[in-house]
């Protein structure tokens, strides 16, 4: 009887397989009478979501400052290593990107040097209309990169938070700093 | 070796160590702040705690610090346990309750310590919510930036700075939380030390200016292991390349030589690879031509029967390349004849006399120093810092008949407040180390030698004894030679510095006097000139002023001068006639200078970051450099262009030449083995030079072609300039960078490539020395003492001086240390001065040119001498002539009194 | 008009190549439908111009022969499968007066043909003289020797039904009754077999492009490329026909011409094969060989003792 049992139990499960290969070609055809989800670019623009990943732009701070500072971040978190710059200072101490180049025939839109970049300078827009007949011309500079707003963070402002001082803001006068120490006070 | 047993696991470690270093050396990971293998436990920041157990039942424990607690047989820790985790948590929590928020604008973002050590403590969120304090900046200097607001206080700049490079302008001001690290006030921090605050700050209080200039992440930088150009110390370097540009130097451990610290002029002389005016282009006549023409002309001035101008600091590879062009017979030596003469002497002594030529650590062993004739801190800063250590020793001692163990920093120096330990400064000149000596003798340099050949025959009367000795002198020779005879590991350093070939001579005598005495070999340090002057020598090249000489009857029908300028080796006049009768000049060099403006053929060469070869230093040792960069424009490495010329050979690599040159030179035999050959792989890969996070490979030159350039070849070593293969298990000798998982500053991940902490590199220590002391041997003994020199009236007997900034020509051309070079001078004794009718500037006759220059008064300066300051930039070229004839300047005046 | 007459020949032929060349465009515009898109619908009407295309530029390719390739068998192996493709539908009876041949042994020879097409793979595999080629080659040839086996087994119960090879008296023989019914084990086997035989997904594995980047045909290009490619589509439309003769009743239908009726079958055919492929994954080829022998080959062997059983019991007239 229990190699019955087995024989029974075995017939079922070969009739399901063979029944779920009924039922995957049956819900394939069901799909003739769905809607195709297909958007008829460029006749048809899709809507794209403000976090989109497509251009990369450097933003300007509310002041309208660069905000990038030459950190560095952004080319090493690139795992195609297709962003290069360089750090210059100015007189009163600012940072900011000499040359800041990104080769846009190598980048491949991941997000990571916005996610990495510590004052929201280097943004991702919606744009992904940059195709070219030729790559040379995909090698963005600064100018090209540059925006004068401040992108999709409108109030952050990282020298602000930071406690180098810059020209306009001194010593102790970044968000919760303390007035700078006189040492030669005598008071403990 | 006692057994301790870390989180329920046994391991062995050495007696006597400190728990934080034993751990570290095991490899286990525990942060840290204010302790650091050179400056020994204050136990300041709190970081280190560890939880310690009394017995196996004890399962609670009690907060210790690691670097505060000493290791002893069956002491158990915690590493893991929760409280020694909370509380180092609690730590790194208060430390950062000011810690700007500004790693992105940070010179030492990504190569901090304190990023590590806050990462590895798992501190990721900030609940402090009040205000930050903040500190006003000051200028430092044109070498440090000066960033308060990150400081931790940790008091290790202060450490360093103070106790162990002497330093007194760099202080702690203020109390409690609010305490400053910094200067009196602005100014420029006058340690030659000051650059090694940027690797000793945890933070980003100290950092490197002008690396910040053209600034580079640590893992952008293309690095290779190198050896430093500045003096003949062969301290070991890394020097790091972006975008084309020498970004910055920074130390390279080395456990014999140069340990943690470099100084200032080899951190920051690296700006003349960075200089404009670099030679870069083959030139005949002044006018570029191509590189095939240059190599053409070069071979007809082989054929013409040239004569070679080997260099002092060109590898040994290059000397022995334009050895092998012209001929043994016709290989002169790019340096001073006096030079010449000293290395000659210093060459011999090591080679074939009972001494022993010790390294900078065994240096640092040594109880009683004596300096003969040698401002060892201006022209060896390195090894001035390793005699300030020995002078500790005796303090070290002290402290261990009271069972305090060395490490315990803030207690042996309150023992010993400051004692320091027997120094002799001999001295021809003030010298950076007359603050730390016990006897300070200053007198003409020959009668520093006579007093040197004195010392000797005291300590062994067989050594020839001298006449005519002034009573004080006997004195002090005597004492001297008490104190050296009483020693357990005496050290006699001398050098070329004083121009003067008899004090080496005398320091020789001295030495060997010990050695007899002690039946081993007794230490004696020279100093040399440059990085390779003792490679050179031993070469066996003839003296330059034969050269000059040979050419003055017209038999000289080409000359090849390899990476020096003759101009600062010989009299001007000399040289002038010397390029006029030879035939053709062919200049070999990469930065522009005297010569190369006189030569017909210039042909551009590599610097030590663009080329490599092998440099034999002070000691003795052969080390290898490696290039960081490939070379500008259509410059070589010297060894090539010479190697390409020559008729026979076809060296197509490093390799082939060096092992023809160990082949040729007997003393050179061991040279082969300072590195791996270039055919070393590891995984069947070669040691990259650039770090696996690299980025902006496919941007970097994107604007000037869209194809990424293909990674260069170099067939020359085993390093590759990719990103490819293993960096981390590289011999000490390959190492290119140091970083290890969680580790990525240099000071302090450099743990992770030694066998113990503040030890020697795993592997051995890179470098292989070349002098091993003779045991037995007649004693030649240097019989010609030179005779007192009695001063003439209105003339003066030249002294060099010597200036960390200035005096060395190579870093003297970078744009920093320009500043901090000094305004072209002589220094007269104030009495003398007097004499002269208290002028503010001088006339001297300078081999027959009249020049003027603004004097000085310095007390230190010996009465009847002037002290010239050697090679300042401004001063007048050539060596300086032996004696001065000199006169108040008068606003017009033409004569010169002679 | 009657079977064999020139302009028969010439309008099979014809039609034969052109549904070959529309069903590119056919089976990308369904299985879009299927995945939810749109399918090429740029060119002319509903996209339709897209298959004039695609010919333009297959055939104005560089015709590239890889330099280590065995040159004659490399340039031959693309027209056998176009050859056999085209000749088997010689016996295809479409309608009572439309058909190239009437042969009383026409299923063996379709059967005979469609063998001889995996020559077409196996001679392109060795002449790519590439190891992806070379086991895409040896794949198909195991895979057609195989289901070849049963194949065959499973065409012998309509055989026995209608006691005759030709397809003609086939499909007269199915005029009340399509053998479908008393077959359906026999057609289940046949579709199956067909399925692989045609190299189709979901047993495309000779040319399996997730391990063998296209197999067989790695190195073609050009028009040869094609050659296969719509000699895979003859391929599809002839054993659809088939499907259609031997079981389905042929042109029989009511109302519409027997031409339309045939068509339209085998039309419902080709959207399966279609429909398959938009569905099922491909199996390890282990399994597809084990499936074949450990499966197929028994199914067939029962199908025809049924058969064999039930004419016997019935009587050979049935």
């Amino acid at each position: 009887m229990a190699g019955l049992r087995q024989i029974a139990m075995q017939g079922r499960a070969v009739l399901g397989i063979v029944l779920s290969q009924f039922r995957t070609l049956w819900r394939v055809l069901g799909h003739t009478f769905t809607r195709a989800d297909t958007v008829q670019y460029p006749e048809q623009k899709p809507a794209l979501s403000p976090r989109y990943r497509g251009r990369i732009v450097l933003t300007r701070d509310p002041d309208g400052e660069e905000r990038c500072v030459a950190c560095n971040l952004c080319a090493v978190v690139c795992p195609v290593a297709c962003i290069a710059l360089q750090k210059a200072e100015d007189a009163h101490g600012r940072w900011y990107p000499e040359f800041f180049r990104i080769n846009f025939s190598r980048c491949i839109l991941c997000g990571l040097c916005e996610e990495a970049c510590p004052t929201y300078a280097i943004q991702l827009t919606p744009d992904f209309e940059m195709a070219e007949y030729d790559r040379r011309n995909m090698v963005y500079e600064k100018e090209h990169l540059l925006i004068d707003g401040p992108g999709k963070y409108h109030d952050y402002n990282f020298y602000r938070v930071a406690g180098k001082s810059i020209g306009g803001k001194d010593k102790g006068e970044a968000e919760h700093e303390a007035p700078p120490i006189d040492i030669h006070s005598l008071l403990p | 070796m006692v057994g301790i047993v870390v989180d329920g696991e046994p391991h062995e470690v050495p007696a006597g160590g400190n728990l934080l270093q034993s751990l570290l050396s095991l490899g286990l990971d525990l942060p840290y702040f204010c302790w650091h293998p050179a400056l020994g436990s204050v136990g300041a920041c709190r970081q280190c705690a560890v939880v310690q157990y009394r017995d196996e039942n004890d399962v609670t424990g009690r907060v210790a610090m690691a670097c505060m607690t000493p290791v002893a047989e069956g002491l158990r820790i915690g590493l893991k346990a929760p409280a020694a985790v909370e509380f180092r948590a609690g730590i790194i929590e208060l430390l950062m309750t000011n810690h700007p928020h500004d790693c992105p604008v940070c010179e030492e973002g990504g190569e901090c310590h304190l990023q590590d050590m806050t990462v590895m403590t798992g501190h990721t969120f900030r609940q402090y919510r009040g205000l930050k304090r903040t500190h006003r900046n000051q200028y430092l200097g044109p070498f440090i930036n000066h960033e308060m607001n990150r400081c931790i206080a940790c008091y290790r700049c202060v450490r360093f700075y103070r106790d162990y490079a002497g330093g007194d302008d760099l202080q702690v001001f203020a109390s409690r939380n609010q305490v400053y690290f910094g200067r009196f006030e602005d100014g420029a921090l006058e340690n030659e030390f000051s650059g090694n605050l940027v690797e000793v700050c945890p933070t980003g209080v100290f950092t490197d200016r002008t690396f910040s200039a053209h600034f580079t992440r640590k893992w952008d930088l293309q690095t290779a292991p190198s050896v430093c150009v500045h003096c003949g110390v062969g301290c070991n370097t890394t020097p790091g390349e972006r975008y084309g540009t020498l970004k910055r130097v920074i130390n390279r451990y080395h456990g014999d030589l140069n340990g943690y610290f470099l100084c200032d002029r080899g951190r920051f002389g690296y700006g003349f690879v960075n200089c404009a005016d670099r030679l870069t282009e083959p030139m005949l006549h002044g006018q570029p031509v191509t590189r095939a023409e240059g190599r053409a002309r070069l071979r007809d001035v082989t054929f013409k029967g040239a004569i070679g101008i080997g260099s002092p600091r060109a590898s040994l590879e290059a000397n022995f390349a334009l050895r092998e062009l012209v001929g043994p017979e016709n290989f002169y030596a790019g340096c001073a004849d006096a030079d010449y003469a000293m290395l000659d002497t210093i060459r011999r002594v090591l080679a074939s006399w009972p001494v022993h030529s010790p390294s900078l650590r065994e240096v640092e062993g040594a109880d009683v120093v004596l300096v003969l004739g040698e401002d060892v801190g201006n022209t060896a800063p390195r090894l001035a810092l390793a005699i300030r250590q020995a002078t500790r020793n005796c303090m070290l001692a002290a402290a261990a008949e009271l069972k305090i163990a060395p490490w315990q920093d803030a207690a042996v120096r309150e023992l010993a407040q400051q004692v320091r330990g027997p120094l002799f400064v001999l001295a021809t000149t003030g010298t950076r180390l007359d603050e730390l000596a016990e006897v300070v003798v200053r007198r003409t340099p020959a009668d520093i030698a006579r007093l040197g050949f004195a010392i000797a025959h005291a300590l062994e009367p067989a050594a020839p004894a001298v006449s005519g000795l002034s009573d004080e002198d006997r004195q002090h020779a005597e004492s001297i030679a008490e104190a050296l005879k009483r020693a357990d590991n005496p050290l006699v350093v001398s050098g070329t510095g004083s121009g003067e070939p008899a004090i080496v001579e005398a320091a020789a005598q001295i030495a060997c006097a010990l050695s007899r005495r002690r039946k081993q070999p007794a230490s004696v340090s020279f100093v040399v000139p440059e990085c390779n002057s003792l490679g050179l020598m031993l070469l066996d090249p003839k003296r330059l002023g034969k050269a000059l000489e040979s050419a003055e009857s017209g038999s000289v029908p080409a000359a090849i001068v390899l990476e020096s300028d003759l101009f600062r080796s010989a009299r001007t006049e000399a040289v002038e006639s010397f390029l006029s009768r030879v035939g053709e000049t062919v200049l070999l060099d990469h930065s522009p200078q005297a010569t190369a403006h006189r030569a017909q053929i210039v042909l551009p060469v590599g610097t030590f970051a663009e080329t490599e070869g092998t440099f034999v230093n002070g000691e003795g040792r052969a080390q290898r450099f490696f290039a960081a960069m490939s070379p500008r424009g259509a410059a070589m490495d010297s060894w090539r262009w010479l190697a390409e010329a020559h008729p026979r050979h076809d060296w197509q690599c490093l390799d082939e030449v060096t092992g023809a040159c160990a082949a040729a030179i007997p003393v050179l035999a061991r040279m082969v083995d300072a590195a791996p050959r270039a055919d070393f792989r590891i995984d069947g890969l070669k040691i990259p030079r650039q770090t696996h996070r690299r980025s902006g490979r496919t941007a970097a030159s994107a604007h000037i072609d869209i194809r990424e350039p293909q990674p260069q070849d170099d067939t020359d070593s085993a390093l590759a300039f990719t990103m490819e293969g293993d960096a981390f298990d590289a011999p000490a000798a390959l190492r290119t960078y140091s970083w290890a998982p969680s580790w990525n500053s240099n000071g302090q991940s450099i743990a992770k490539f030694q066998d113990e902490v503040g030890g020697a590199l795993r592997g051995g220590d890179p470098g292989v020395r070349l002098f091993e002391p003779v045991q037995r041997g007649a004693a030649p003994w240097f019989t010609e003492i030179p005779r007192a020199v009695a001063a003439e009236p209105g003339v003066w007997l030249t002294v060099p001086r010597y200036h960390v900034f200035g005096s060395e020509a190579l870093s003297a051309r970078a744009e920093s240390v320009v500043e901090r070079i000094p305004a072209p001078y002589v220094a007269l004794h104030p009495s003398d001065l007097a004499r002269l009718g208290h002028a503010d500037s001088v006339e001297l006759n300078w081999h027959g040119f009249r020049e003027v220059l603004p004097v000085l008064a310095d007390d230190t300066v010996v009465p009847g001498t002037i002290g010239v300051p050697v090679g300042l930039p401004g001063m007048p070229c050539g060596p300086c002539p032996r004696t001065l004839a000199l006169r108040k300047a008068e606003p017009h005046g033409s004569g010169v009194s002679t | 008009m009657s079977v064999g007459s020139p302009l028969n020949i010439g309008l099979i032929l014809g039609a034969v190549i052109a549904t070959a060349a529309v069903l590119i465009w056919v089976e990308r515009r369904l299985l879009a439908v299927w995945q939810d898109r749109l399918g090429p619908n740029r060119l002319g009407p509903l996209g339709l111009l897209q298959v004039a295309a695609d010919m333009i530029k297959i055939l104005s390719k560089e015709d590239w022969v890889p330099p280590f390739a065995d040159k004659g068998v490399f340039v031959f192996a693309p027209t056998v499968i176009m050859v056999t493709m085209l000749t088997a539908f010689a016996v295809v009876p479409i309608a009572p007066d439309v058909g190239i041949i009437d042969f009383n042994f026409g299923l063996l020879y379709f059967l005979a043909l469609s063998s001889l097409s995996v020559y077409s793979a196996v001679l392109a595999g060795y002449a790519s003289n590439n190891k992806y080629s070379l086991y895409g080659a040896l794949r198909a040839s195991a895979q057609t020797l195989s289901y070849e086996v049963f194949m065959g087994l499973s065409v012998m119960g309509v055989v026995m039904l209608a006691g005759t090879f030709d397809l003609r008296v086939i499909v007269e023989a199915q005029q009340n009754l399509w053998y479908i019914v008393p077959q359906c084990l026999g057609f289940a086997v046949f579709f199956i077999a067909a399925l692989a035989e045609s190299h189709r997904t979901p047993f495309d594995l000779p040319e399996a492009e997730h391990e063998l980047v296209a197999g067989f045909h790695t190195e073609y290009s050009g028009i040869k490329f094609g050659m296969f490619f719509v000699g895979e589509y003859i391929g599809i439309t002839l054993s659809s026909a088939m499907m259609v003769t031997l079981f389905f009743g042929g042109w029989h239908g009511p109302l519409l011409p027997p031409v339309v009726w045939f068509v339209l079958k085998t039309a419902v055919f080709i959207m399966l094969f279609i429909l398959i492929r938009g569905s099922l994954p491909r199996p390890r080829y282990d399994q597809l060989m084990a499936f074949g022998w450990k499966v197929m080959l028994p199914l067939a062997l029962v199908n025809l003792m049924l058969t064999g059983a039930l004419v016997l019991m019935v009587g050979s007239d049935a």
